[in-house]
């Protein structure tokens, strides 16, 4: 099973690079973080389910995702899934629906709080990383801070404990802050965001994750929502396989069979 | 009251109903009989494949429609349930999705097929319009199918094509509500789309995919060569000396192309289902929503083309119907490919170097202005997209009087091999 | 060398036993991928997540029945019966034995934990399927005895509506009706006292 997923990865990267050249803009402003969302790497998309659940699922819903499949797919035995993850609903056929309504969620934040479970297919994985990354301090906002990847946007920085505070880089350093702020960072483990030259955010208070920890655990959300946007994706990357090792023994089979009627025709 | 015994001398249970219905007369006339150029050549490969994704597609969408719900409120919400809750329900959708997009790619090389070879002029007239018919019910069953998700390109995508008859001039505005059933886009419409899309279309599709066939079989297929291989026949079988059954020659041919046409729709299906945003776009992973566009829409792929066209035709008179008649002009021209096309020379194999290249540019033009036509509109592209524009139209005129201008090379009696 | 495109097959060095061969190992594999495709379209007919997660067990609290009364739940769609039964009713099960199909349940029609005349955990407590076993009707509860249009020794039971067939209170079947077996017990088990849980078998002791 091990080769398999392995063969389908390669596979996905592949094709993958072969379509981004031609890959539409996905819309506007260049992002300030690309990801690259690995569904296969286990541990990582449980723990992302269990942040999901603990930090989002209170505004958020998945609804189309029912918790008996995130138990299945993500080999978390019953007990152990109504124990940690199961906040909204006691049985495990139930689809994760939020508790806040969507009027209560307008009325508290101006619009109600959308359902994710596509998020990652609408969106892209790279913006809900960057999205979970970009909240910065802005006092002129009624929370208190912005975002960089959508500006105006209605929802508290959730994970500030974890986080901590940061602030735009132009704020603090003036020089050069634009050109910082258009860079592309690439891939998830390049260098801690916070320090890096290239980041367009300064940490100015430190929560309770170092950066790079913090990089890892939103990774791990990101990682649970592109699982969470396409559960049958692992299933059908590995029936790929199987169906094209056994296209590629009918080809055999048929080419020796047209052969041998063409020696017919002169 | 005795039968006439059937000509074909079958005995048991073929000879009961040979007796009746003209199954082994079919069989040997469609296939075993059926004597085809031995010299086709890998373009030759579509025609099936056409038809294999034609299966494809009734098929999968016979059981996408057992749990697809054409109800505004409900539409997106039981597509995600056919992806997730419906055992291999995402299987069937992409192969659905996918297949879409491979019917128009197949039907465009086989349409191409057909203008390199001359299979369209005489006396394959009848079969090239049948062809024209065939790819402008499929535009049609394509638009309609891409409706049905009800995501947010499904419904600005709708919203647009709607609008083109809005450019008619008195009627246009009225004709679109009562296209729409509706002032904008809506549960009406959707319900009307999804009973064309299941009913009247597919019954269309398959009832001049049969017209073309007869009409192929009476008067034989075409060759990369373009000579009549009926002119010389075994003076005895009086089969033609350069044809062979189509089974099991090419029956055991077209399973080789089959073969190799699934692996790389598999590879589509199982690993790129999206296809990069191509062939299922982002922003139809959000449910319609008729107070807010998307940021960039842009048609299915296999419509770019003729949306490039729209969007490169500048409005004239305070109207936008300009461009929707070159749009439409674009497509009914094929009609007219037959007539427009003078040179006495078929195949491109024996004409000259004007045509050649000409025909070369325009696969190129066409390909270019597919892409244009999902691009956002800038400059460039609007520029690219005139160009292509005025090239696709000159072309076919050209068709007209390239052979003037040029040497033919002499077309061989029999065919080449 | 002949002008006509194809030989005749028995000469110019055709194997007419490779050839067959190939052609058979072509259909034999190719018949196995059409199995492979029909695979996905016939197990999509399979109840949906969904219609399992509406089907999942039903927890009900049945503190609140009364001596003699029915309760209805739904499970998978189907109507569950809860009857709590008075010591009368239980005494009535005995003596209408004579006239039942299976009056010993040897049709596999409960679990293997339900026994004897009360067909039930708890002998007060009767859980039943209230679907007909003749052609799926829901019969109707009829505990008031005698009912001489129903039966001349009725004891109370069920009665169906559309084919007139009668079972007693257990659920067992009378002779000479149309349904041919009794009526179905779900699994079930109790939560504790007072509840009860559909679809669920008794943990093991």
């Amino acid at each position: 099973m091990k080769s398999v997923s392995l063969i389908s990865k390669l596979a996905v990267a592949g094709l993958a690079f072969a379509v981004s050249g031609t890959a539409m803009a996905s819309g506007g402003h260049a992002l300030p973080y690309s990801y690259v969302a690995d569904v296969d790497n286990l541990p990582s998309v449980q723990r992302g389910a269990s942040a999901f659940m603990g930090y989002c699922s209170g505004c958020h819903s998945m609804k189309y995702l029912r918790y008996s499949r995130v138990g299945q797919d993500l080999k978390i035995p019953e007990d152990l899934l109504k124990a940690n993850l199961m906040f909204t609903s006691d049985k495990v056929g139930d689809q994760i629906i939020s508790s806040l309504s969507k009027a209560e969620g307008a009325k508290w934040f101006g619009q109600a709080p959308p359902d994710l479970t596509l998020e990652t297919r609408a969106r892209g994985e790279d913006w809900v990383y960057s999205y979970l990354k970009s909240f910065y301090v802005d006092p002129t906002r009624p929370m208190g801070v912005n975002n960089l990847v959508l500006p105006g946007a209605s929802m508290p920085h959730v994970l500030w404990e974890k986080q901590g505070w940061q602030k735009k880089a132009e704020a603090e350093h003036h020089e050069g802050g634009e050109a910082a702020h258009g860079e592309k960072k690439e891939g998830e483990h390049a260098e801690a965001a916070g320090h890096g030259h290239a980041s367009p955010f300064t940490l100015v208070q430190q929560g309770t994750l170092e950066p790079r920890e913090y990089d890892k655990f939103v990774g791990d959300i990101v990682n649970f929502m592109a699982y969470a946007a396409e559960p049958g994706r692992s299933h059908r990357q590995s029936l790929g396989i199987k169906a094209i090792v056994y296209l590629l023994i009918l080809l055999g089979f048929a080419y020796l069979l047209k052969k041998e009627y063409w020696r017919d025709v002169h | 009251m005795a039968i006439v015994p059937n000509p074909h001398k079958t005995t048991g249970i073929m000879g009961w109903i040979d007796d009746r219905f003209p199954a082994t007369k079919l069989w040997k006339d469609h296939l075993t009989e059926y004597y085809a150029p031995k010299n086709f050549n890998f373009w030759y490969y579509f025609g099936s494949l056409a038809l294999l994704v034609l299966v494809n597609q009734l098929i999968t969408g016979i059981w996408l429609a057992m749990h697809y719900k054409p109800d505004a409120k409900l539409a997106f919400d039981s597509v995600e349930y056919i992806m997730r809750d419906v055992p291999w329900g995402n299987i069937l959708r992409y192969m659905h999705s996918t297949g879409a997009s491979a019917f128009f790619l197949v039907v465009y090389l086989h349409m191409f097929r057909g203008l390199l070879y001359g299979s369209h002029k005489k006396p394959r007239e009848l079969i090239w319009i049948f062809g024209c018919l065939i790819y402008l019910v499929l535009m049609a069953e394509g638009f309609c199918g891409y409706v049905l998700p009800w995501g947010q390109m499904s419904y600005w995508g709708a919203n647009v094509i709607f609008n083109l008859f809005g450019t008619i001039p008195f009627i246009g505005p009225d004709l679109v509500i009562w296209i729409q059933g509706d002032y904008i886009p809506s549960d009406a419409t959707l319900s009307r789309l999804f009973s064309l899309h299941v009913v009247f279309l597919p019954f269309a599709l398959v009832g001049l995919v049969v017209a073309h066939l007869i009409a192929l079989h009476e008067v034989g297929s075409n060759n990369p060569d373009g000579v009549d291989i009926k002119k010389f026949k075994d003076p005895v079988t009086h089969i033609p000396l350069d044809g062979i059954g189509f089974h099991p020659y090419y029956t055991v041919k077209d399973i080789v192309g089959v073969c190799v046409f699934l692996i790389l729709f598999v590879a589509v299906i199982c690993f790129a289902p999206d296809g990069g945003g191509y062939l299922l776009e982002k922003p139809n992973f959000q449910e319609a929503n008729p107070l807010v566009t998307p940021e960039h829409i842009a048609p299915a792929w296999y419509f770019g083309a003729f949306y490039a066209m729209l969007r490169a035709t500048p409005s004239m008179f305070s109207s936008a119907l300009p461009g929707v008649i070159v749009m439409f002009g674009a497509v009914l021209i094929l009609f007219l490919l037959p007539w427009l096309d003078k040179n006495p020379v078929k195949s491109i194999r024996y004409k000259g170097t004007l045509t050649k290249v000409t025909t070369m540019v325009f696969a190129a033009d066409f390909v270019m202005l597919n892409y244009v036509g999902l691009q956002p509109p800038t400059a460039l592209f609007t520029l690219l997209s005139q160009i292509g524009t005025i090239y696709y139209f000159a072309y076919f005129i050209g068709l007209m009087f390239f052979h003037k201008f040029e040497k033919s090379k002499p077309v061989p009696e029999r065919v080449t091999s | 060398m002949s002008t006509q495109s194809v030989a005749n097959a028995t000469g110019s060095g055709v194997d007419p036993g490779r050839r067959r061969f190939l052609t058979l190992a072509t259909s034999g594999v190719g018949a196995v991928g059409v199995g492979f495709v029909a695979w996905p379209f016939l197990a999509s007919l399979k109840p949906s997540e969904r219609a399992k997660a509406l089907g999942a067990p039903v927890t009900q609290d049945i503190s609140l029945l009364e001596p003699g009364q029915k309760l209805n739940v739904a499970w998978r769609g189907k109507p569950v019966w809860i009857v709590k039964r008075t010591p009368e009713m239980i005494a009535s099960l005995a003596q209408v034995k004579g006239e039942l199909a299976d009056p010993e349940n040897e049709q596999p029609q409960q679990p293997d934990y339900i026994k004897g005349d009360a067909r039930a955990i708890k002998p007060e407590i009767l859980v039943m399927i209230g679907s007909c076993t003749h052609l799926g009707c829901s019969p109707t509860f009829r505990p008031d005895h005698p009912a001489p249009e129903i039966a001349a020794n009725w004891q109370g039971g069920f009665y169906c509506p559309c084919h007139g067939s009668k079972f007693d209170l257990s659920g067992r079947v009378y002779k000479n009706v149309p349904a041919p077996i009794n009526l179905k017990v779900p699994p079930y088990r109790f939560a504790n006292d007072t509840t009860i849980v559909i679809g669920e078998d008794p943990v093991a002791a």
